[in-house]
């Protein structure tokens, strides 16, 4: 095991307390606020490169590069005056159980994230997009941020800098689309979370369409640590097991011994993760396959354990690390009962605006449905497969329907004798 | 099976809306986090709704004068979100997580022993006003599952025998 003290190994939870939560003074006497205390005599340059050279990617589930993303808004003296600096807090990716420990047990690394964040591209407003269940989040953020605000860590002239910042819990009414970081922005305005087109890209035409930046939560509580210790320092958090950088919370959910979440090197093995931290399968069940990363990315089978969890080893698998958090699905279950869930759960989310997805995932329900009950008709997977390519990328307006066939694609290409299975055999259900 | 025909002048009329001043202050307060008053319509719903139970009619046409917009856009966000609720709901609404973890571990047990007890089938409510019970999407608390919610209240790791001293708490 590493001799590394645990800051350096657990930067993102080694403070965390779910019971009780450091509040401003406990959080201080714990390095809190210093790496804002040390951006505010930076320029706001310097943090945005520091985040580069630390190779940080979006925790939400897509592994965009962070420091590329504030690379595009505009900077210095030409650049709109309003700017918004956006936390995606709508946890709600089927499986998914991080960003939840991170704002209730540790709300201050949030707000300070959301500060030092903020200042690196010039926000003059932050939101965090919390979604409205997480009603003990709301509160404990509610309290961190007026903590702050009265340390002066928010407002006006933040610690000499010059530089102005409010911060504010937006609450949300439900809906998954609301994650996609359009549709998150129209919420946010007050309308139907409706993805909007893209370019104009949030970053240049955003909230209000002023430059804005929208960030998960795991990703952004990464920039204040790395603010402070530097992009080596952050780089080697992965202990050589993924040429991705930092930690990662990963967790594991489904019929397994000890399910949890875990802060770990970047790019640790999916077998570590279930079978060390999780203590493996429940006893009589045996692994028959896992989601990697949420509701939303393709099934791997247990030969694929010993793959490291980051973003391009498992997309080599053919499937996405998505947002990390395993679901395990063990050989007591029918997968196309499974998928049947699945993609139940993607039509009733779907926000209508877009064809293939507003009838497409229905349709798809259906069929798996009719299989489900043993009252599918031949043809019937051979139109799964098609609507997995008419609902695919580049076929609809987000990544909402795209998204809900990767397991089904997947699931069909281990599974195809389940899905048989559900064909009805009398030819008398045949005829419609 | 004879057919009754309801007309709409038998019905008794609507009690009018009134905007709570206290309500009309915290939305104008909402206002102010915000670039466009607009912003504030999902927290003016939640306002209205944390009052009734629910949005009425009427609260739908208040909220677009209070914001300065048409009613049609209030009602457009309004049946949108899920946690708004257009219909009256019971006393206390349970949101029974049925996404893929709680799926896994026992959700459709745990689905069937509420239907069982309370009477109902999801998206309704009991008859005494009580209870209403829906599905909700992944709760974010999947390593203990199966996960509702009550209210505000969250629950895990219930199975169908907790189900009976857990609703005792909520009257």
């Amino acid at each position: 095991m590493s001799a590394l003290p645990y800051a350096d190994t657990k930067p993102l939870t080694y403070r965390v307390n779910l019971a009780d939560p450091p509040g401003l003074k406990a959080y201080e006497a714990q390095d809190g606020y210093a790496a804002l205390r040390k951006a505010a005599k930076e320029q706001p340059g310097e943090v945005t490169k520091a985040v580069k050279d630390a190779n940080l990617r979006g925790r939400g589930g897509a592994g965009f590069p962070t420091g590329v993303k504030w690379g595009l808004v505009p900077m210095g003296p030409d650049a709109p005056k309003q700017k918004y600096m956006v936390c995606n807090a709508d946890e709600m990716e089927p499986g998914t159980f991080k960003d939840r420990l991170l704002m209730e047990g540790l709300p201050h690394q949030l707000v300070e994230a959301m500060i030092v964040s903020g200042y690196a591209v010039q926000a003059t407003r932050g939101y965090i997009f919390l979604r409205g269940e997480y009603v003990l989040a709301a509160e404990r953020l509610n309290k961190a941020i007026a903590e702050a605000a009265a340390a002066g860590y928010l407002g006006k002239n933040i610690l000499g800098s010059g530089w102005d910042f409010e911060l504010f819990v937006h609450t949300g009414a439900g809906r998954y689309i609301c994650g996609e970081e359009t549709a998150l922005i129209n919420s946010l305005e007050g309308r139907r979370a409706n993805p909007r087109a893209k370019p104009p890209f949030p970053q240049i035409a955003g909230l209000w369409g002023k430059p804005t930046v929208v960030n998960n939560v795991e990703t952004l509580c990464n920039v204040p640590h790395i603010v402070l210790r530097g992009g080596a320092w952050f780089q080697g958090l992965s202990q050589g097991k993924s040429k991705d950088s930092g930690t990662k919370l990963y967790g594991v959910s489904g019929r397994a011994k000890k399910t949890g979440c875990w802060e770990l090197p970047f790019g640790t093995s999916a077998r570590e993760i279930l079978e060390e931290h999780a203590g493996g399968m429940k006893d009589g069940l045996k692994l028959k396959c896992w989601l990697p990363g949420g509701a939303s990315t393709d099934f791997l089978m247990p030969q694929h354990l010993d793959l490291a969890m980051d973003f391009d080893t498992i997309a080599r698998a053919g499937s996405r690390m998505g947002t990390g958090l395993l679901t395990v699905v063990d050989d007591k279950q029918n997968i196309v009962s499974v998928v049947r869930n699945l993609e139940e759960f993607f039509a009733r989310e779907s926000c209508g605006w877009c064809t293939p997805c507003r009838d497409g995932l229905p349709w798809t329900e259906k069929l798996l449905y009719a299989l489900e009950q043993g009252k599918g008709r031949p043809g019937d997977i051979e139109t799964l497969e098609q609507l997995t390519r008419f609902l695919g990328p580049g076929k609809t307006f987000c990544a909402h329907a795209p998204g809900a066939m990767e397991p089904l694609q997947s699931a069909l290409k281990y599974f195809r004798a389940e899905f048989e299975a559900g064909i009805a055999k009398a030819p008398a259900q045949v005829a419609a | 099976m004879s057919e009754t025909v309801i007309k709409l002048s038998d019905l008794p009329p609507a009690a009018p809306f009134v905007l709570h001043a206290d309500d009309r202050a915290a939305m104008e307060h909402e206002t102010h986090h915000y670039e466009d008053p607009r912003a504030a319509t999902i927290e003016a719903l939640k306002i209205v709704q944390h009052r009734h139970g629910w949005v009425p009619d009427g609260a739908v046409a208040a909220i677009g004068q209070v914001l300065g917009i048409p009613a049609s856009d209030v009602e457009g966000v309004a049946t949108f979100y899920n946690l708004i609720f257009r219909r009256p709901v019971g006393r206390h609404v349970i949101k029974l997580c049925d996404s893929v973890s709680c799926f896994l571990t026992g959700y459709d047990e745990l689905k069937q022993a509420f239907i069982d007890k309370l009477g109902i089938e999801l998206g309704q409510t009991t008859a005494d006003g009580r209870f209403t019970l829906l599905p909700i999407c992944c709760l974010g608390a999947c390593d203990k599952g199966p996960v509702l919610m009550i209210g505000n209240d969250t629950h895990c790791d219930v199975a169908p025998e907790h189900i009976g001293p857990l609703l005792e708490q909520y009257q």
